[in-house]
């Protein structure tokens, strides 16, 4: 009763409240201006389990590098470096 | 024009060390032969592959950076083409943030390579004192 007299609400579970952290490229960010398709285990980060590339609304990448790493990835898949279809990548 | 390019291709596995070199020393001369000028080559040696090619599941990997004229890349393509040990290859101009990156991975590749190298010629040449 106590609470009520107090006009507090209390919770049995803290109420989730959501800071989602905003997304950056993290290109922009870091000045990088060339994604190199040799580099499979950099390129895995824009890959989900079944080797398809991610969209730009999770990782956040801005349109013009989205693109080239789109295309880094295809080049890396048409070297054998990356696989076209797989299961349980990473 | 003379832009600059780099070259990867996959080679069967089932060349010898000696046909592989052979295989590589083709395409130099090939490039060097038809006004190219090579900057930089790399072997990345036997990897295996991420989906298997023509039944096999690893290949030689070399990497060749050369500056030509784009009419010379079609050439050196269809010389890849006519070449059965050659499983893959993919050839890619380079803009001049490539050729940047390029530089920078190749400063960075001969510093950490140039050390390992170092070492063992001098382990090499105190033991050979020691005999």
């Amino acid at each position: 009763m106590a609470n009520i007299e107090n006009n507090e609400i209390r919770y049995l579970n803290p109420p989730t409240v959501e800071v989602r952290k905003k997304k950056y490229c993290r290109f922009k960010k870091a000045g990088i201006k060339y994604i190199d398709y040799k580099d499979p285990e950099f390129l895995k980060k824009f890959l989900n389990e079944q080797g398809k590339i991610l969209p730009r609304r999770i990782t956040g990448t801005s349109l013009k590098f989205q693109r080239k790493v789109a295309q880094a990835v295809k080049r890396a898949r048409s070297l054998a470096l990356l696989p076209y279809v797989t299961d349980l990548l990473k | 024009m003379i832009k600059q390019y780099e070259t990867v291709f996959i080679a069967t596995p089932v060349l010898s060390d000696a046909q592989m070199k052979e295989a590589v020393a083709k395409y130099t001369q090939f490039i060097t032969a038809n006004g190219g000028e090579i900057v930089y080559e790399e072997d990345w040696g036997l990897k295996q592959l991420a989906y298997p090619i023509q039944h096999k599941t690893s290949g030689f990997y070399h990497l060749i950076e050369f500056k030509a004229s784009p009419e010379f890349v079609a050439s050196l393509e269809t010389q890849y083409h006519r070449d059965e040990r050659i499983l893959r290859f993919l050839t890619v101009a380079l803009d001049k943030d490539a050729v940047a990156y390029a530089e920078h991975r190749r400063a960075k590749r001969t510093a950490t390579t140039a050390e390992p190298k170092a070492e063992p010629a001098a382990e090499t040449a105190e033991t050979k004192e020691e005999e």
